[in-house]
């Protein structure tokens, strides 16, 4: 493709902006495998050491156990949003149901609260149902606080499928549900990947609900378990160690960007295809 | 199978859009609901395939009462102005896709959908995706989608609107040599008097949510009903005089112009009157003649079509053979066929 201006200034200054965070990185990357002298950012040696706790649990305790439980809380937030988000967001679109502009500001409203303000409230209710420190009321509550998001996407996603496609649908002697199933979702899907990636990131990366709701828990989601390496006072601490956790726990989410960059950045086009 | 409705009425949010309707539509005919935007048109037709619920009255196909029963089970093929296709699917799928809803076996379906792509002519398309045809491809599939259930009644709302001028004419033959092969009953919306008279036996007139005259489209166009349906029938319209009966005859307001009409004899001397003037009965013969200056020439290749003003102001079409002899500007003296005029009451009616 070529293009009447050049790239290279732009690249230049967003290089430029971006420069710490890139230090920060590089310099993360290459203190889990190098060891360097005291006092000095210089690596002076090359070692594997500090990723021993990927199998060694004396280092800083079992990393597998958090890992699990961390895919677990995701995934189950991930389907939660993605099944309560894809058929209340049809709903706020198509269905002529009563108080239907009351649930669409609701939603609003709830978007625009921050988690602090919720988490007494929260707590209450959890101690109150019996979920409090469990992960399944950690789970619902962190699953419910991002439905408003996903559920304003998917209303947005479904918006743009013409009425014309549903109408056709009914004629051709299907039923409403059927239409929903296989003439309507298919072309949410790029509505649908997006906001699983999103669910995905903010869950993984989740570390106030676990610890304000469950903090006496017999699990450990990975946030919570960083944290614990990370301790100063702690006899198994090294600080190159918890850069490696670091890593670790970051990699996914890293990769996860990487490879679906481009749907992504879908969710912010409203569903058109770009 | 013959198309019933009684009374019918729809409204919405308490307006009341259609009151009490009749129509019917014979078996295997097809008939065009024409009319102006917002005449109610396709609110009629999405009451016959159900998406609008019916207000009050009756909708029958053959015996059977359908007027409350959902889309499912009406047995309609509809063709939807933008087609509505499904994007997901390949064409074969998108035609199976009222098969599959039934569970036809899969044997079934597929000499269905064989049978159908061969009648539209397209077969060699069935493997490729909506996106990828042509706005006239894409109708031949949403008209294979429609028909391949083997539907009662087939529905077209506008289905020539997204095509360009060619394609149109084209698919104007097609949809009307399907309609005939099919032996379907069918309804097309359209508000666009050509497509009307030439697809239709029978050509409904709407305004206002109520039929003004149903008829054939030779009918229609040289006895209409009313002064509504003589200005939207024919291309170049119809031109306008308005001025008072008098003597037997009509008189523009003026008195500069006398036209002897057989029906103003019965008509009270000082009555307004609106006499119509087809352009083809407006030119170089005829037995009134009339002078004025072209204000308008236009050439469409094979014909000329004239705007001519009075001196009064009030401006009558003429269509000619091209020829290059007038231009805007010139004064002309011409004729008309008095006995060709439509004479309509102040309130449009017909006399």
């Amino acid at each position: 493709m070529t293009r009447n201006y050049s790239n290279w200034p732009i690249i230049l200054v967003l290089l430029l902006i971006s420069a710490p965070i890139i230090v920060m990185y590089a310099f993360l990357l290459v203190d889990t495998v190098t060891t360097s002298p005291p006092g000095s950012a210089i690596p002076n040696g090359f070692t594997l050491s500090h990723w021993r706790f990927l199998i060694d649990p004396t280092a800083t305790g079992d990393v597998w156990g958090p890992t699990l439980t961390t895919i677990l809380f995701t995934a189950s937030i991930v389907l939660i949003v993605l099944g309560v988000s894809s058929t209340a967001g049809y709903a706020l679109s198509r269905l002529n149901m009563p108080f239907r502009r009351f649930f669409l500001g609701g939603i609003l409203v709830m978007h625009a609260f921050p988690l602090v303000t919720l988490i007494i409230g929260v707590f209450l209710v959890l101690q109150f149902v019996g979920l409090y420190n469990t992960l399944t009321g950690v789970v619902l509550v962190k699953a419910g606080l991002m439905l408003p998001f996903g559920i304003w996407i998917m209303k947005g996603f479904y918006d743009t499928v013409p009425w014309e496609i549903e109408m056709a649908g009914v004629q051709d002697g299907a039923s409403r549900f059927t239409v929903w199933r296989r003439l309507i979702l298919p072309q949410v899907r790029p509505g649908l990947f997006a906001l699983a990636l999103f669910a995905a990131i903010d869950a993984w990366g989740e570390y106030m609900l676990p610890r304000i709701l469950a903090p006496s828990a017999d699990f450990e989601v990975l946030s919570i378990y960083l944290n614990t390496v990370s301790d100063p006072d702690s006899t198994t601490y090294n600080f190159n160690l918890f850069k490696s956790v670091g890593l670790f726990y970051t990699l996914p989410i890293l990769a996860l960007y990487a490879i679906f960059r481009d749907r992504l950045m879908n969710i912010f086009g409203g569903g058109t295809k770009g | 199978m013959q198309i019933v409705l009684k009374d019918f009425t729809k409204t919405f949010d308490g307006n009341t859009v259609i009151d009490r309707m009749n129509l019917t539509v014979e078996d295997g005919e097809m008939l065009a609901l024409l009319g102006p935007s917002g005449c109610g048109k396709s609110t009629t037709l999405f009451a016959v395939c159900g998406i609008h619920r019916v207000n009050g009255g009756q909708i029958l196909f053959g015996d059977r009462d359908v007027s409350n029963l959902p889309s499912q089970q009406r047995n309609v093929g509809v063709v939807f102005q933008n087609y509505a296709l499904y994007p997901h699917m390949s064409v074969f799928e998108n035609i199976a896709f009222p098969l599959t809803v039934r569970k036809d076996s899969k044997a079934d379906v597929d000499r269905a959908v064989r049978d159908i792509a061969e009648l539209t002519h397209i077969s060699e398309l069935l493997e490729r995706r909506p996106g990828q045809l042509s706005g006239g491809q894409q109708q031949r599939v949403a008209l294979a989608r429609a028909l391949v259930r083997k539907p009662d009644v087939l529905l077209l709302d506008e289905p020539l609107a997204n095509l360009d001028a060619k394609l149109r004419l084209e698919m104007r033959s097609e949809i009307r040599r399907i309609q005939l092969e099919t032996g379907i009953t069918a309804i097309l919306v359209t508000h666009d008097q050509v497509e009307a008279m030439s697809m239709c036996e029978r050509i409904a007139i709407m305004k206002g949510g109520k039929i003004i005259q149903i008829d054939t489209p030779k009918d229609m166009y040289s006895n209409p009903r009313t002064s509504f349906v003589a200005g939207f029938l024919g291309n170049p319209p119809i031109s306008f005089l308005k001025g008072r009966a008098e003597a037997g005859g009509f008189v523009l307001d003026d008195g500069s112009l006398r036209l002897p009409l057989p029906v103003a004899s019965q008509i009270p001397d000082g009555t307004d009157l609106t006499v119509g003037i087809r352009p083809e009965h407006f030119g170089r013969a005829g037995d009134v003649p009339i002078s004025g200056k072209v204000i308008f020439a236009e050439t469409q290749g094979r014909e000329n079509l004239y705007d001519v003003a009075l001196p009064d102001g009030s401006v009558l079409r003429s269509v000619q053979p091209a020829q290059d002899d007038v231009r805007a500007g010139d004064s002309v003296s011409w004729k008309l066929e008095s006995a060709a005029a439509l004479v309509f009451a102040e309130d449009g009616r017909r006399l």
